[in-house]
């Protein structure tokens, strides 16, 4: 199969103060068995024997699992293949010629640090609040002494799969976390060892999630359709439930 | 300096118990005084650090991704062993133990391996407890498959996510004490130097990756989680930020460099398909339960895997291997689809690979079973070479994986510097000369939860340390070379980009000390090296300054230090004339092809200490000594 050349459009920001702005390149040669991240490396390599300045980007994994790869790619989160991270698209899903716009997932509580690369620590803040289980290391009885149905942990795991990239944010038109703090939520909800800490935990962590400035949830679905870990939009149902469970609680003492 | 490996007296099952009676403690008001710093956080690192901040400990932990969830740990697929013998198939402590000593090849320390066997089935305990949503079966227990090396069905495992889950178990144990202000959480931050005063490890310099800023922290021991260095090879399976620097830092300070030789080779994974090729994606060895690897009989047969009929198949593996078939161990099965490729059995564009095929697991388990089992390698492999799995066989081919190689520690995992405490893939410690299947996240949460959080109790009760600021003339000094050093990477302004000279660097190492080596392709590659090295201070194009967020300064950095260690690779590797696990030598075969150790001359573990000006690095040996398991020939068949 016959390489290809490719117009990018990219965002190019220099640091969270300065403006960003569009700018175009040509990606030359590109082979079809290339992911996406591959791509961009060819087209640094080019940028930087010419004395330009490589676009800058997180990866690290590359394989779909890490969650540090994330670029919004004509204007789809990690691009136009369902269930897959950026590093994990690959340029056959690309024609000779084709123009791609480049950008970063934006939101209001993922400043920009530099070209598309942002700052997501506001997940850690919300994990932080909340999204564990208080145990120390030490005195964990026998793993097999509480059964746990196999159907009740697929869920749990189907959950737990969340890598953290943040495309739910990036996708959602009000730049709500809800679908990233609901999997952790129902993760930890759904097992016997979460049960006894799921009330102070939804409250903690939702609390986290408004004060970190992302938006509320109004149940559009577009976070379901990007996440490439296909993580379910009913986690948030389960997590609404937890919230509100916890906040009559709270009432009724 | 002599090398004592500080294990304790007694017999091998009562060793660890009788340590941890033996060791000093320190009184819980006290360990509030305390500082640690843990770099990395890894399934090693941030079981560490959680586990000494709930101890009371104050930490500091320093990772160079932008969370620590994202450590190279996260992308572990198969499983971690454990001793539990729930299957009731005959596991125990003790074969756990004997399999990863014989795994090894007979070249790791046995009381070291004996304590992590020992350990095993708590590691399990405290997953569970914090929410690791293992497999169950329908009676909702754990369930275990088997791995390569093993004939007892030992691995936990999470879907084709375990690494991933019990690195979030262990973030989450993490971020809950960051939340109590135990742990101070540094994110994209790279260790650049160890800072060592009155010879003890008393602080780190780091540079932060957003600003460029050098940053200096002290503290009253240093822990370091900072993974393999497979990625000297430059393709290898490991994360595109793994690096050798951290633990090439304290190399240069004084921690000794253990067996850096032994590197392991995976049997499955996805071939590579051009230049462009950025990084090796692994298909779990867990493929190898039930996937059957095999290559036509005829050299050159183009056709499809589908259309070639089982008569004019060879399953080499089941055939040479009747008893371990498909599960032998990673560097046999390695070695094997190498040496049927070099004969022109191989398949694929480049003839570098061998097919593995699931159609029998498929028939007998029925699809949905093999999906629920390994659906997400199947999705893997097909988004990455765009064909299907179901229908036709794999391709694959062997790719670096893991170093067994390390900074040397002793039982307590403290390095030759004190005070130094090195932990994970960044230790030398448990596997020898070959790493089993399922057993890395095992050592790595052992080390974290289980071993470091007695033994650096014992360091600091034990030890006397004055307090120390960053003001330190130590940090200064350090701080002045770190800066210096960056900007002379910045100022060669030459031709070549960093990715070209790692391409080359990898090319010469997997050419001439990957998966099979001989004394004068050493010798060539020592020289090629020598030469790159020179070429990349001199030649190399690094783009832009150092006061804001680089990547091509960060991965110049790295493989600088890539560069003298891929020397100290090969030398080792020349100086071990046997072969053993991840190393074969060519000239030391059996007659079946087998690595054939020299137990007499090599049973020791190879420790390097730099020499400053130039000066070759210096060979340290601990001896081996096995009491317990009686040296064999490795046998598989
Ligand atoms: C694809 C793949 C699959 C695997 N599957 C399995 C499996 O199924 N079972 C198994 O047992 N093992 C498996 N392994 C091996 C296992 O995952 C690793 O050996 C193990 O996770 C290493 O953990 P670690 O904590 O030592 O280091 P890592 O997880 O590599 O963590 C290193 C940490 O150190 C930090 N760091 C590194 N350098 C610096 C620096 N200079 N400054 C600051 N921070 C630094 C990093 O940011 C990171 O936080 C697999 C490995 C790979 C590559
Ligand atoms: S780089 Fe890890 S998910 Fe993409």
């Amino acid at each position: 199969m016959k390489n290809m050349n490719l117009n990018l459009l990219v965002w190019r920001q220099k640091d969270a103060g300065s403006k960003g702005k569009m700018e175009s390149y040509i990606a030359e040669n590109i082979s079809l068995d290339m992911s996406f991240l591959e791509m961009l490396d060819q087209v640094n390599e080019d940028l930087i024997k010419k004395g330009l300045d490589p676009i800058e980007f997180d990866s690290d994994c590359r394989e779909g699992i890490c969650g540090a790869c994330g670029v919004v790619v004509n204007g789809q989160v990690h691009g136009p293949q369902r269930a897959t991270t950026v590093c994990q698209l690959y340029m056959r899903n690309f024609k000779d010629k084709d123009k791609i716009v480049i950008e970063p997932f934006r939101a209001r509580a993922f400043p920009v640090i530099r070209d598309l690369v942002i700052d997501r620590s506001s997940f850690d803040r919300i994990i932080m609040a909340g999204g564990y289980i208080s145990v120390n290391t030490g005195g964990a009885p026998d793993a097999n002494s509480i059964p746990v149905a196999k159907e009740i942990v697929d869920k749990a795991m189907d959950a737990a799969a969340c890598i953290g990239c943040g495309a739910c944010v990036a996708a959602c038109p009000n730049a709500s976390a809800s679908l990233f703090t609901a999997a952790k939520i129902s993760h930890l909800a759904l097992l016997p060892q979460g049960k006894i800490e799921r009330k102070k935990r939804a409250e903690k962590m939702v609390s986290q999630m408004d004060k970190e400035g992302f938006g509320d949830c109004s149940n559009i679905g577009e976070c379901e359709a990007a996440c490439p870990k296909e993580i379910s939009i009913s986690h948030i149902a389960r997590m609404k439930r937890e919230y509100f469970r916890a906040v009559v609680d709270e009432i009724e003492k | 300096m002599h090398l004592d490996a500080k294990v304790p007296d007694g017999p091998i099952s009562q060793k660890w118990d009788k340590h941890r009676f033996n060791i000093k403690l320190v009184n819980p008001a006290n360990k509030r005084k305390y500082t640690v710093l843990v770099v990395g956080t890894g399934l090693a690192g941030a079981s560490a650090a959680a586990s000494l901040a709930e101890l009371g400990y104050h930490v500091k932990s320093f990772c160079i991704q932008d969370s620590a969830r994202r450590a190279h740990s996260i992308a572990a697929q198969g499983g971690i062993n454990a001793a539990k013998n729930y299957p009731n198939d005959g596991d125990s402590i003790w074969r756990l133990f004997y399999d990863t000593v014989k795994g090894g090849d007979f070249r790791s320390r046995e009381a070291n391996v004996y304590r992590l066997a020992q350990i095993s089935s708590h590691i399990i305990d405290q997953c569970v407890a914090q929410g690791v949503p293992f497999a169950r079966e329908y009676g909702g227990l754990l369930e275990n498959r088997s791995f390569g090396g093993a004939q007892v069905s030992r691995t936990f495992y999470a879907r084709g996510q375990t690494g991933q889950q019990l690195l979030l178990g262990a973030y989450s144990a993490f971020m809950r004490q960051v939340n109590k202000d135990n742990i101070e959480m540094f994110a994209r931050r790279e260790m650049m130097d160890l800072i060592v005063i009155d010879g003890k490890a008393r602080g780190v310099l780091v540079r932060n990756l957003m600003s460029g800023r050098i940053e200096a922290y002290a503290g009253d021991a240093v822990i370091l989680a900072s993974g393999g260095y497979g990625n000297v090879y430059f393709l290898s399976t490991n994360a595109i930020n793994s690096n050798a620097s951290a633990a090439w830092r304290c190399y240069k300070k004084g921690a000794y460099f253990a067996n850096p030789c032994y590197t392991q080779i995976h049997p499955t994974c996805i071939p590579v398909s051009g230049f462009h090729q950025s990084k090796l994606t692994l298909m779990s060895e867990s493929l190898r339960n039930d996937g059957r690897v095999w290559v036509p009989k005829k050299s050159g047969d183009l056709r499809r895997s589908e259309e070639i009929p089982e008569s004019e198949r060879n399953y080499y593996l089941e055939q040479r291997y009747p008893s371990f078939g498909n599960l032998v161990p990673r560097d046999i099965a390695s070695r094997n689809a190498k040496q049927v490729c070099d004969e022109g059995y191989g398949v694929g564009t480049t003839g570098l690979a061998v097919y593995l095929d699931f159609a029998d697991a498929i028939k007998r388990l029925g699809q949905n079973t093999v999906t629920e089992k390994y659906g997400n390698l199947f999705d893997m492999y097909e988004h990455i070479t765009g064909e299907n799995p179901y229908k036709g066989s794999m391709t694959i081919f062997p790719a670096v994986h893991y170093t067994m190689g390390g900074l040397w520690v002793d039982y307590n995992l403290m390095s030759t510097i004190p005070g130094l405490h090195v932990l994970g893939e960044a230790n030398f410690s448990d596997h020898g000369a070959n790493r089993l299947g399922a057993s890395a996240l095992m050592q790595g949460l052992a080390d974290g939860y289980f071993v470091i959080p007695y033994t650096i109790g014992h360091y600091i009760s034990s030890t006397d340390l004055p307090s120390v600021t960053t003001e330190h003339s130590e940090f200064r000094v350090a701080e002045e070379e770190v800066s210096k050093r960056i900007d002379r990477l910045l100022s060669v302004k030459g031709e070549k980009t960093v990715r070209e000279i790692h391409r080359e660097l990898g090319k010469i190492m997997w050419d001439n000390v990957g998966m099979s080596r001989n004394k004068s392709g050493l010798q060539k590659a020592l020289g090629q090296i020598s030469d790159l090295r020179d070429e990349f201070w001199n030649n190399v194009n690094i783009p832009q300054t150092g006061n804001h967020l680089n990547k091509n300064l960060e991965q110049a950095g790295r493989l600088a230090d890539f560069l003298e260690l891929a020397e100290l690779l090969a030398v080792d590797a020349r100086e071990r004339n046997e072969s053993c696990g991840g190393h074969f030598r060519e000239e030391y075969q059996t007659k079946e092809g087998e690595a054939k150790r020299d137990d007499e001359n090599f049973s020791y573990a190879a420790a390097w200490e730099f020499k400053e000006n130039d000066k070759p690095a210096e060979l340290h040996k601990e001896k081996l000594v096995f009491q317990e398991v009686e040296l064999s020939q490795r046998s598989y068949k």
